[in-house]
């Protein structure tokens, strides 16, 4: 099944300012220029501030950049639409809807819903939430939560998955355990994915390239590839290994800001 | 699963075992007490009227359905819990009625003419239902009449205020200024603005139902957390999907709010259009009724509205919670 064509991602030159309430213009990415393969799995990590989510808002068209232009496939992305699904750290669900109707509010919206409507419960299932069907999202855990939520943007089939710290509000063994969840349905669906994420381990564990980013500037520091083969151990040397690399990446992006801030 | 039969089985022969509660005694007995003090105290002599037999005859129906109640809660669990959970207050309030008749038709300690004895106002009831029945119709087509208006403009506006910034630029300025008027203070400007006084009352209640449903309306869609719509909007919603699919649903436990607000001025303001000159309503009954200083009518009047008025309210709860049964804990009425 991983035979994903679609889903190449191309950032050019892309520049974001926001101009804060008292005038001042802040930075939040610099002359970015990134390309992410068909089916890629690619992570963002960074201090706060270092401007990856505003990356990823960009990607999905939430917002606009001032400069450049991110593409899709060769097209310029200028509004949100469901072949980008984002998932955010709060799983967002709306809690006027059971999970079933959570997930089945792409294919509602997009009028597809009569013909496609077996993919819901096969979503619902994929995730692991079968026999949740009815709960109300205030009746759900934050890890089932979070699956619903996945399961809601993947029922759309986007050619691109975006995670804004997807597992950061869930506990370590949660955490672990949709890891590999994730993992399982971007190796039987092949969909690109994009995820920023503050944990340096998860981002090793998940993604085939780590971009690694600086604040003040706002652009990226290096982008590691990530070539250990899967499925992977967290306790390798090799992981280990990647692991300092990039927490001495991060370290010293950290003291450079800190020169920065002392000139 | 074994446990899950036991536990069914138990609840089943819990059920079905003859449980006496004394507290289940109390309504029939309140009811005993108050027909027995009915029927063999003897009337004030001062009492102009000839005996009614209504005082008796509801006495006797309630001693016979607080009865049947009694006898069902000996067989039916939840029957029970709620009947002698509720035996006290039913007592309380037949022991009332009790009194109220003791103090009027036996003793006769208050004004007659202000406070007519519980037959009196039982055979209003009886003999006046036609037109009473008559004049809710009328009073009912009012009230609907404005109140869908006011409603269906209310949440328009809101939606509008709450979804644009120009909507609420231009209007809501007009909304602080205009709303907190009570609607009852247009009168004036009403009657001379309308063909007939039932136009212009339908316009007074819409105003009353409209203001408050605009203003938690408009608040309830302009607090929709922003996150819904970027998610919807990566998941396919085009604006107007926005508006109908995230922010209404989302913004429905405060258009509720507005509604109930809307709901109990639009009953005050009935009652005043009604006594301002609208023929055949059950507020034009009531006043009517008293300027010919026929109290019994006017006590009618009066329990017609507090039965109806509290059921629509009851309705209205009814729906709001099969609407937002998403919630948690929705407020109970």
């Amino acid at each position: 099944m991983v035979e994903q064509k679609t889903g190449h991602i191309s950032a050019e030159n892309l520049r974001k300012i926001f101009e804060q309430p008292d005038g001042q213009i802040l930075e939040a990415l610099n002359d970015v220029n990134v390309d992410i393969k068909p089916g890629e799995f690619v992570s963002l990590i960074g201090p706060s501030g270092c401007g990856k989510s505003t990356f990823l808002r960009l990607l999905a068209g939430l917002i606009q950049p001032d400069d450049g232009r991110f593409t899709l496939d060769d097209v310029a992305i200028k509004k949100p639409s469901y072949e980008r699904g984002l998932v955010f750290q709060d799983p967002t669900l709306f809690p006027w809807l059971t999970v079933y109707e959570n997930v089945a509010f792409g294919l509602k919206i997009r009028n597809i819903y009569k013909e496609k409507r077996p993919e819901v419960s096969d979503f619902i299932k994929l995730v692991g939430l079968s026999g949740f069907e009815k709960a109300y999202p205030h009746q759900l855990s934050g890890g089932m939560a979070q699956r619903a939520s996945l399961a809601r943007a993947l029922v759309n089939h986007p050619k691109v998955l975006l995670l804004d710290e997807p597992f950061g509000a869930l506990d370590a063994f949660t955490r672990m355990n949709m890891q590999d969840e994730l993992i399982k349905i971007w190796q039987r669906r092949g969909t690109t994915m994009v995820m920023v994420t503050h944990d340096v381990d998860e981002a090793i564990y998940l993604s085939d390239r780590i971009i690694v980013m600086t604040s003040r500037p706002a652009k990226i520091e290096s982008i590691i590839d990530v070539k250990i083969s899967r499925p992977r151990e967290r306790d390798l040397p090799d992981f280990l290994y990647l692991r300092s690399k990039i927490l001495q990446i991060l370290d010293f992006a950290g003291k450079k800001e800190e020169l920065q801030y002392y000139l | 699963m074994s446990t899950m039969y036991e536990a069914a089985v138990k609840a089943e022969i819990k059920s079905s075992a003859v449980t006496f509660d004394k507290k289940a005694l109390l309504p029939p007995a309140s009811a005993a007490v108050t027909l027995l003090v009915h029927l063999l105290v003897p009337d004030n002599p001062g009492y102009m009227q000839k005996p009614l037999p209504y005082f008796t005859a509801a006495l006797i129906i309630t001693l016979a359905a607080t009865l049947l109640f009694s006898i069902l809660s000996l067989f039916k669990q939840p029957i029970r819990e709620k009947y002698t959970y509720k035996a006290w207050f039913i007592a309380a309030a037949i022991l009332f009625l009790n009194l109220y008749n003791v103090v009027t038709l036996k003793l006769m300690l208050i004004p007659v003419i202000y406070f007519p004895s519980p037959d009196r106002i039982l055979k209003v009831f009886a003999e006046e239902w036609q037109f009473l029945l008559k004049c809710l119709g009328y009073s009912a087509r009012l009230l609907g009449t404005g109140y869908v208006i006011g409603a269906a403009a209310g949440i328009t506006v809101g939606i509008l205020v709450g979804w644009s910034r120009k909507w609420s630029y231009w209007v809501n300025p007009l909304i602080k200024l205009v709303g907190p008027i009570p609607s009852t203070a247009w009168v004036p400007i009403a009657l001379v603005s309308f063909p007939t006084s039932f136009h212009a009352s339908v316009f007074l209640i819409a105003l009353a139902v409209w203001f408050p449903t605009t203003v938690l309306t408009s608040s309830g869609i302009s607090n929709v957390k922003n996150a819904y719509f970027e998610v919807s909007s990566t998941l396919g919603a085009n604006t107007v999907q926005k508006v109908f699919r995230i922010a209404l649903p989302d913004a429905m436990p405060s258009i509720f709010i507005g509604i109930f607000n809307g709901t109990c001025s639009s009953f005050l303001t009935l009652m005043t259009a009604e006594m301002l000159g609208v023929k055949f309503g059950i507020g034009w009954y009531i006043n009517w009724q008293r300027e010919m200083l026929s109290y019994a009518n006017v006590y009618a009047g009066l329990i017609v509205i507090a039965v109806t008025f509290s059921l629509i309210i009851t309705v209205m709860f009814r729906i709001r919670d099969r609407v937002l049964g998403w919630q948690k804990g929705v407020i109970k009425w």
